[in-house]
């Protein structure tokens, strides 16, 4: 598939004796809302990480927009400003107010004046209804305000791509909404996105393509549809039958 | 009481010097000590093994030999190997420096690891170079956890100048040495040192308490 703009082909990744990844071939398209369900320890978050190289795969390729990443000397930092991503525990920087963990990487790594980048910061700030916090530090914002915090940090770099590691499964039930509310904005503005999640109403309804894993495996892929509706792989009928 | 009067006044100079060679060491020790910490904690952190060795090696040692051995070994050594020539006060300074960096650059190094792992990794992942994490995210968040650490090694390190006295490198404990010997007032003269070094180091203690609460202000 030539318009992939993400593609890994038998991707495998071990942590000493662990096989987490066994073999993973995935073609992401320009646009494609992409969910990845499964059970715990299926590999899942393993194998976004390795989408940005957080975690070094131990064998396979991966292509981000027809170059390698497996190869001998990737541009990591090039990637990552490429490809942003957010964390199940937040991980905004406690130690500079709201504002600055938004302008941080733009300064620095794309020296865009600092006046412009906090326009565009306080811009995508008061998007996510965040605009009044810009002065504070984060431990004075909620779950939820931390996690739209993090997701305008990575959007301030301008990504191709925004891998999302289980943005909600932190966060406390009613604040679930407004983060999910974010991301499906997002999706519309047609974003690439890959989401972890164990939020089967946002696969559901946002998503363009569903994919289970399992031990390590891609065990069924196909459209929202397909998944939850006619569901073929045995693994994946227990999953749903205990998730929904 | 009386008799210990009569030592401050007649004697305060000497006393004065001292406080001034202890606080003058101490402070050049503390910085110099400081940024050498930092070298070694990096060189502990470092990709390249054998730095790590080198720095593994290096703290072992320093911290399985008493402090007084390594005073008596660079100022031995230094005057032989080096091609200028060095005042005993120096070579105290170099050995007093060479003992600080090692405890600081652990106390450095745990505050590093101590720093979440998800900060790291949300630092890498908005395509930050490694000096810029280091800088903005990583070192700021450290200094905060090490901070106590380092009170302590710093209040250390006034008290450790005293061991130079063995040298007579002129600071407060060698004006313990010089009244006693002038008056045969030894226990005196050894109290109203006590009491300077108290104050010094209370003062001081409580100077970094009001920094490091002004650094918790901001998180």
């Amino acid at each position: 598939m030539t318009d992939a703009i993400i593609r890994t082909e038998g991707l495998y990744k071990s942590f000493g004796e662990l096989q987490v990844l066994k073999g993973i071939d995935v073609s992401i398209r320009k646009g494609e809302v992409v969910s990845i369900i499964g059970p715990s320890g299926g590999g899942k978050s393993t194998f976004l990480r390795c989408l940005n190289l957080l975690e070094t795969p131990t064998g396979g390729k991966i292509w981000f927009k027809g170059q390698e990443l497996t190869g001998k000397k990737p541009n990591v930092r090039q990637l990552r400003q490429q490809m942003g991503m957010v964390f199940q525990n937040f991980n905004v920087f406690p130690n500079m107010t709201v504002l600055d963990n938004v302008t941080l990487a733009p300064v620095l790594e794309k020296k865009i004046p600092k006046q412009q980048a906090r326009e565009q910061a306080m811009a995508l700030l008061q998007r996510v209804g965040l605009g009044d916090k810009a002065a504070e530090y984060p431990r004075k914002l909620s779950g939820g305000q931390k996690q739209r915090l993090a997701i305008v940090r990575a959007l301030a770099m301008e990504p191709e791509v925004m891998l999302f590691d289980e943005p909600t499964s932190a966060l406390d039930p009613e604040m679930v909404g407004e983060v999910l509310d974010v991301m499906k904005e997002l999706a519309q503005e047609g974003m690439t996105m890959v989401v972890v999640t164990h939020e089967m109403g946002f696969a559901r309804e946002v998503g363009n393509r569903v994919l289970f894993m399992a031990d390590g495996r891609l065990l069924e892929q196909g459209t929202p549809a397909d998944i939850f509706e006619h569901p073929q792989h045995p693994r994946l009928k227990d999953f749903l039958s205990k998730v929904l | 009481m009386d008799k210990i009067i009569g030592i401050v006044e007649k004697y305060y100079p000497v006393y004065l010097s001292g406080l001034w060679g202890t606080l003058w060491i101490s402070a050049v020790v503390v910085l110099i000590g400081t940024v050498l910490g930092m070298g070694v904690a990096a060189m502990r952190m470092s990709r390249i093994k054998p730095l790590n060795w080198i720095a593994d090696i290096y703290i072992e040692i320093i911290r399985d030999t008493p402090i007084l051995l390594q005073l008596y070994f660079f100022w031995l050594l230094l005057p032989k190997v080096m091609p200028f020539s060095l005042s005993d006060t120096q070579c105290i300074i170099v050995a007093l420096v060479v003992n600080a960096a090692a405890y600081i650059s652990e106390i450095i190094r745990s505050g590093i690891g101590a720093v979440d792992k998800g900060q790291w990794e949300a630092a890498r992942s908005i395509g930050l170079s490694q000096v810029h994490m280091m800088a903005y995210v990583i070192l700021p968040q450290a200094v905060k956890n090490i901070l106590p650490a380092l009170c302590n090694e710093f209040i250390s390190t006034v008290k450790g100048t005293s061991l130079a006295s063995v040298f007579f490198v002129g600071e407060l404990m060698t004006s313990f040495k010089t009244v006693q010997s002038a008056t045969f007032l030894a226990l005196e003269s050894l109290i109203v040192v006590g009491v300077i070094y108290f104050t010094v180091n209370f003062v001081l203690s409580r100077l970094l308490r009001v920094l490091e609460r002004r650094l918790m202000v901001s998180d």
